[in-house]
């Protein structure tokens, strides 16, 4: 039957698409490839794995890796782009007791950050 | 200044040691390249033309005693006098700066004229620029080298004696050295900075690094002065104008004035320190600190921003 056959493509044509990630959240004003390249200028790898950035393997921090599928900002706030750019602009006024500094930065290269770690799927 | 040309033999700082081995090495391999190229042509042109009886005396007095003793001694002159230029030789009055290459770091430590006492820092040495600066090599432990290649050739540091170095610096900037002998580990790691700045500047400097540091005053920094000593920071670190005088690793009286964290691995802001406290074994691995993860977060934050503080 033509109409079970359509039916069925139709199907597997939409479960084919589930295993493509969802795409990050967007960062309004961010650019990836300027954030990777500030996460390098910081050294944020002494204390961060952070896929893509040469010589990142810290571990004093949380590693990185699928940073737009984590759930959890610090394991503390919903991880929303917003947010993670107040926290990396200045972490200790979200959680005093965070072992984070705040590290000086513009507004502008927080968001490009931001963008970049919600490019690691 | 280009990254690349930070530590680059192939761009000596003008003026320096290392640009008068620049030009040797020119005339070396442009000599030696057109000496090379006649003798071919001269293979080539005996391989070409019909054998006819030569005059080998004439040839053998000429191409192999002759100018060998006139090319050669040439050469040893000039090689002699850039040994000798006035660029390597200081004076009484010049600027003495006594490095000991440790496992694996630098301790820098500067005479203050007219006084006994000396100021100890780590890992980078500041030049006045036009003036000869005379480096006083040496060594607490194995053997390393002092090589920073855009200033001057390298100079061993042996253990029992002192090796001397005399720089010129003609420019302001930044130049990156190296050990240069194997030490150990960590050797690949250890590196530290000349910095050459106007004498004005230098003497600014100079200054400010003499005064012992101050007492903090804000509750955050205090808590991180707290923390310094309840880690046992002190047992290996010294902090002048406070309690803790040892003499193990860096003195950290300015510690945040200086351009880079456990000898040249790390730039120097408060999250490099917090990450070089927390984690030296990972960044350093063999390091003689070890990784202090004995702080909370807050208390890891607040001595860093106490270090930082120090400039």
């Amino acid at each position: 039957m033509p109409e079970c056959r359509a039916i069925a493509i139709v199907i597997s044509l939409l479960l084919s698409g589930c295993d493509q990630p969802l795409p990050g959240p967007e960062v309004q004003g961010g650019d990836a490839e300027r954030g990777r390249a500030a996460l390098q200028k910081y050294e944020c790898g002494v204390c961060h794995l952070i896929p893509g950035v040469p010589g990142a393997k810290g571990r004093v921090g949380p590693a990185l890796h699928a940073y737009s599928r984590r759930i959890y900002i610090a394991g503390r706030f919903p991880n929303e782009p917003d947010t993670l750019t107040r926290w990396l602009l200045d972490p200790p006024a979200l959680a005093p007791d965070t072992a984070m500094p705040r590290i000086p930065m513009t507004q502008k290269t927080a968001l490009d950050i931001a963008a970049y770690l919600y490019s690691l799927e | 200044m280009d990254d690349s040309r930070l530590q680059s033999v192939l761009h000596p700082a003008p003026g320096s040691g290392s640009a008068l081995l620049d030009q040797l090495g020119t005339v070396m391999y442009v000599g030696a390249a057109l000496i090379f190229l006649v003798v071919i042509a001269l293979v080539i042109h005996a391989v070409l033309t019909s054998p006819k009886p030569a005059d080998a005396r004439k040839w053998v007095i000429g191409g192999g005693l002759v100018f060998p003793v006139i090319a050669l001694s040439a050469l040893l002159v000039y090689s002699i006098s850039v040994g000798n230029a006035p660029e390597r030789r200081g004076s009484d009055h010049t600027l003495r700066i006594r490095v000991t290459g440790k496992q694996w770091w630098w301790e820098v430590s500067y005479e203050l004229p007219g006084s006994a006492r000396s100021i100890v820092l780590a890992n980078e040495v500041h030049v006045p620029i036009g003036r000869p600066v005379h480096l006083e090599l040496a060594t607490d432990d194995v053997i390393h080298s002092f090589w920073v290649p855009a200033l001057a050739g390298k100079v061993d540091m042996i253990p029992g004696r002192t090796n001397h170095l005399v720089l010129t610096v003609a420019e302001p900037g930044i130049y990156r050295g190296q050990c240069a002998e194997y030490c150990g580990g960590q050797h690949a790691f250890m590196a530290l900075y000349v910095i050459a700045e106007s004498p004005d500047e230098f003497a600014r400097w100079l200054e400010r690094q003499s005064q012992p540091a101050s007492m903090p005053t804000e509750p955050f920094l205090r808590t991180g002065y707290e923390m310094f000593f309840a880690g046992g920071c002190h047992d290996c670190h010294a902090v002048r104008g406070t309690p803790a005088t040892a003499t193990l690793g860096p003195d950290l009286t300015h510690v945040g004035s200086r351009y880079s964290l456990g000898a040249g691995m790390l730039r120097n802001h408060i999250g490099t320190m917090a990450g070089w406290i927390a984690g030296t074994q990972d960044v350093k691995p063999g390091s003689f600190m070890p990784s202090m993860n004995v702080y909370t977060g807050q208390e890891l934050r607040a001595l860093s921003a106490w270090l930082e503080s120090l400039e």
